[in-house]
């Protein structure tokens, strides 16, 4: 128990401090993981959406494909971006290896089946009547897209935040792609697995119950937005 | 609605994704995880930066690691504690020259009980050869980094053949030097360490050293600029401009001054 407790006390420390670096690590994080889930949510959503309502060859195949893809190995996808952005690799003059943005598409790759593959399954378990209502008034297919996934926003937000979930907890793939570079590329999972390696057990810790409290906070508050939402259009 | 919506998004991407962008005022050393975890950049790098006018960018992985970044173009500067393999990195036309910079030494720790009694014994060999003979359990790196070679050069000199023992009693961690002493500790083994990392680790539990001092664990650091004739993408000026600096009296003091708890973690190559 006592490394829980010490654990605890150096968290509140930690945040009681406002150490730039740590700040810096959060915000890092954040910004990471905040712009592939957008970017992710962009492609996954309407993607999702089309593999549920339009029937087109391969589409079981992509379905599947989406399914099983939402267990990509994160160091897997790390080694592949990687060797892709390495100077060595086909995308080497782009120079974005060990930078956030590689973290970003790390990320956005990771994250794109999760979305892609939970939106396909909330429009897909939407009323059927809705689609064929849709069908009769003539509508476009952008516009049926649209219209399915305000339909279905509660649960599509829920994909969101999985997604964003995968993100912001990963560590294999942004140590591969990133460097954990000390305030270019360090974040929080990568601070964690510093700071075991260094030996330092509670901060560690602490630092993890950080990240548990800022992934709980924001589910709060999508909870909250989504039941005022609800109450709103009720 | 949704238009308006979209568009919003797409401008709060671009606007996360361009924030981080940096300028091109930076050089990239690929490290080994010794230098880093025990705390030597951060207390080299600010005072260079601030003379510099530009960031030193540290990937800490081990020395095998470090130099495959090397061979692919990916860092500037290698700094690693293999001579063997440096030279054989400087040879093969990826690196323009190797310079000594600054050396330590590897110990044997254990538990404090030490098992298999390898305290009163003089020299690492002998103390492999001791662990083998009574299967102590001993935890190696397994991740071709620099301790990792110098520990199969130990185990070479012992006269044990490792053949047959590779999950009974000798174990591959697979890690940095950091996870692998957390494993050892949480196992009850041997291994082999640097000192820096070695005084600078946090959960040392009931492991010390208990074999140090033979001549044989001596422990040099090089650094070796990436040569541009390969690697064109490699900022040679600045890079040269950091070996420089470090094999400098200043660069050479900076090292001597750096210690943990009073004691040096990295002798200079060069008495400043």
């Amino acid at each position: 128990m006592g490394d829980f407790a010490e654990a605890f006390l150096l968290m509140f420390r930690l945040l009681g401090s406002g150490d730039p670096e740590l700040l810096g690590i959060i915000e890092l994080s954040l910004q990471i993981s905040f712009s592939a889930t957008l970017l992710a949510a962009l492609i996954g959503l309407p993607l999702g959406a089309a593999v549920a309502v339009f029937r087109f060859p391969g589409r079981g195949v992509l379905s599947a494909t989406l399914n099983a893809f939402m267990g990509l190995p994160p160091v897997v996808v790390g080694l592949v971006v990687y060797l892709g952005l390495s100077r060595a690799g086909p995308l080497g003059e782009l120079g974005l290896l060990f930078t956030p943005q590689a973290m970003i598409v790390t990320q956005t790759i990771l994250v794109l089946p999760i979305i892609a593959a939970l939106t396909r399954q909330t429009i897909a378990d939407l009323d059927e009547g809705c689609r064929e209502q849709l069908l009769a008034l003539n509508t476009s297919p952008v516009q049926m897209v649209f219209t399915l996934l305000w339909e279905g926003r509660f649960s599509v937000m829920t994909a969101i935040l999985a997604g964003f979930g995968r993100a912001i907890a990963e560590v294999g793939a942004v140590l591969i792609v990133g460097g954990n570079i000390r305030e270019v590329t360090r974040v929080m999972t990568t601070t964690i697995a510093l700071e075991t390696s260094k030996g330092n057990l509670a901060l560690a810790m602490a630092l993890g119950l950080v990240l548990l409290m800022i992934t709980l906070l924001l589910n709060l508050l999508a909870t909250g937005l989504r039941n005022a939402a609800a109450r709103q259009y009720a | 609605m949704q238009i308006r919506h979209l568009t919003l998004i797409t401008m709060a991407v671009a606007l996360t994704i361009a924030a981080p962008v940096r300028g091109e005022g930076f050089i990239t050393v690929a490290s080994t995880t010794s230098t880093e975890n025990s705390g030597l950049f951060g207390h080299l790098l600010p005072t260079f930066e601030a003379q510099a006018g530009f960031d030193v960018r540290v990937i800490a992985v081990g020395t095998g690691a470090a130099l495959q970044y090397g061979r692919r173009c990916d860092a500037d500067v290698v700094m690693v504690h293999a001579p063997a393999a440096e030279e054989e990195f400087v040879a093969a036309g990826y690196g323009v020259e190797r310079h000594p910079l600054m050396h330590n030494d590897f110990v044997v720790v254990g538990p404090d009980t030490d098992p298999a009694g390898i305290s009163d014994l003089e020299t690492a060999a002998a103390a492999l050869a001791r662990m083998a003979e009574v299967e102590a359990i001993f935890v190696s790196r397994g991740d071709d980094s620099g301790t990792h070679k110098k520990e199969r050069a130990l185990w070479e000199a012992s006269g044990k053949t490792l053949d047959n023992v590779r999950g009974s009693w000798y174990r591959e961690a697979g890690a940095g030097m950091g996870p692998t002493l957390n494993i050892a500790l949480g196992m009850g083994a041997y291994t082999l360490t640097d000192r820096g990392t070695w005084l600078s680790f946090g959960n040392r539990g009931d492991m010390t050293i208990l074999l140090e001092g033979d001549p044989a664990l001596f422990n040099p650091y090089g650094v070796i600029r990436v040569d541009s004739e390969r690697c064109p993408n490699v900022k040679t000026g600045m890079a040269q401009k950091f070996i420089d600096w470090l094999l400098s009296d200043e660069g050479q003091q900076q090292i001597a001054d750096f210690r943990l708890e009073g004691l040096p973690l990295f002798i200079p190559h060069r008495q400043p």
